[in-house]
C-alpha cells in the first residue's frame, strides 16, 4: 500500500516497509507513527537515527540483539535493553523501527 | 555448555555470480540468534568475499561485502582464510577488511578477527568442527 509523504506517493510492500530505501525522508517515520497512533519523541528519533546509521556502514537492519547491544553502548546502558525498546516501540524494535527508518526487515526477523 | 556447538561456514565461492556467498551471509547472520560458537573460514575464490573496496555498481548487485564488518557484533569470533588461496590469486591480507570484535559488558575486544592460516590449520580447524555448512 502506498503512503503519502510531503506530497509525494511512496511505494511500500505488504508488511508496510519502504519499497526504494533511497524514498526516506524524515516525513515517511512521521507518517507510518501517526498511522499507528504512536506520537514520536527524540527517543524514538535516537533508534530511528542509529538504524540509518547502522545500514548505511553495514548494509543490512541489525537483528534487534545486536540493536539492544549497541544502544546501551551509544546512548546509555540504561538505554540498552529490550524493554526500553518496546517501550518505544510496541510492535518490536527490529520490525517497527526499521520500517519507519526505511530499512527492509532484519534478517531472521520473523 | 553441552548444547553449544561449534558451527564452520566454508566459503569457497566469488562474491558474486552465485548465490552462494549471499546466502552463507545469511545463514551466519541467523545462527548467531542461537548463540553457537560461529566461524568462518574462506578458501579458494570465497577469498575474493573479504576484499576491501568491492564496486558492485557495473553488475546491478547489492555490494554486500561491508555486512561482514559487522559479524563481531553477531558474535563471530573467528574468521579465517586460507594462505595458499589468497597468495595464488596475489592477494595479502591487507586487501582484506578488519573486523572488529568486542564483549560489550567485559570490553575485552579483539582488533581484527580475520586471521590467515595455513593449509595445515585450515584442515585442523575443520576437523575440530562440530558442523560444517559448506557454500
Amino acid at each position: 500500500m502506498p503512503i503519502e509523504v510531503d506530497g509525494k506517493t511512496l511505494e511500500t510492500d505488504e508488511e508496510g516497509y519502504l519499497v526504494n530505501l533511497n524514498d526516506w525522508v524524515p516525513g515517511v517515520a512521521e507518517v507510518m507513527a501517526k498511522e499507528d497512533d504512536l506520537e514520536l519523541t527524540q527517543d524514538h528519533w535516537d533508534i530511528i537515527n542509529f538504524l540509518r546509521e547502522y545500514y548505511e556502514e553495514y548494509q543490512i537492519a541489525p537483528a534487534v540483539r545486536v540493536l539492544t547491544k549497541a544502544v546501551g553502548k551509544r546512548l546509555g546502558k540504561e538505554k540498552g535493553n529490550s524493554k526500553y525498546l518496546y517501550g518505544l516501540f510496541p510492535y518490536g524494535p527490529g520490525k517497527q523501527a526499521c520500517r519507519y527508518a526505511g530499512l527492509p526487515k532484519p534478517t531472521g526477523c520473523v | 555448555m553441552s548444547d553449544t556447538k561449534n558451527f564452520m561456514f566454508l566459503n569457497r565461492r566469488a562474491p558474486y555470480g552465485t548465490i552462494y556467498a549471499w546466502e552463507s551471509l545469511e545463514v551466519v547472520l541467523i545462527a548467531a540468534a542461537f548463540e553457537q560458537n560461529v566461524s568462518l573460514m574462506f578458501v579458494d575464490d570465497g577469498v575474493y568475499e573479504l576484499t576491501k573496496s568491492q564496486d558492485t555498481a557495473g553488475i546491478g548487485m547489492k555490494n554486500f561485502s561491508p555486512t561482514y564488518r559487522t559479524l563481531g557484533d553477531y558474535e563471530v569470533r573467528h574468521m579465517y582464510v586460507d594462505k595458499a588461496s589468497l597468495e595464488a590469486r596475489g592477494l595479502t591480507a591487507d586487501d582484506l577488511v578488519q573486523v572488529e570484535w568486542e564483549d560489550w559488558e567485559t570490553e575485552e575486544s579483539v582488533d581484527n578477527i580475520v586471521e590467515v592460516v595455513d593449509s595445515e590449520r585450515v584442515a585442523e580447524l575443520l576437523e575440530e568442527s562440530d558442523v560444517v555448512f559448506s557454500f
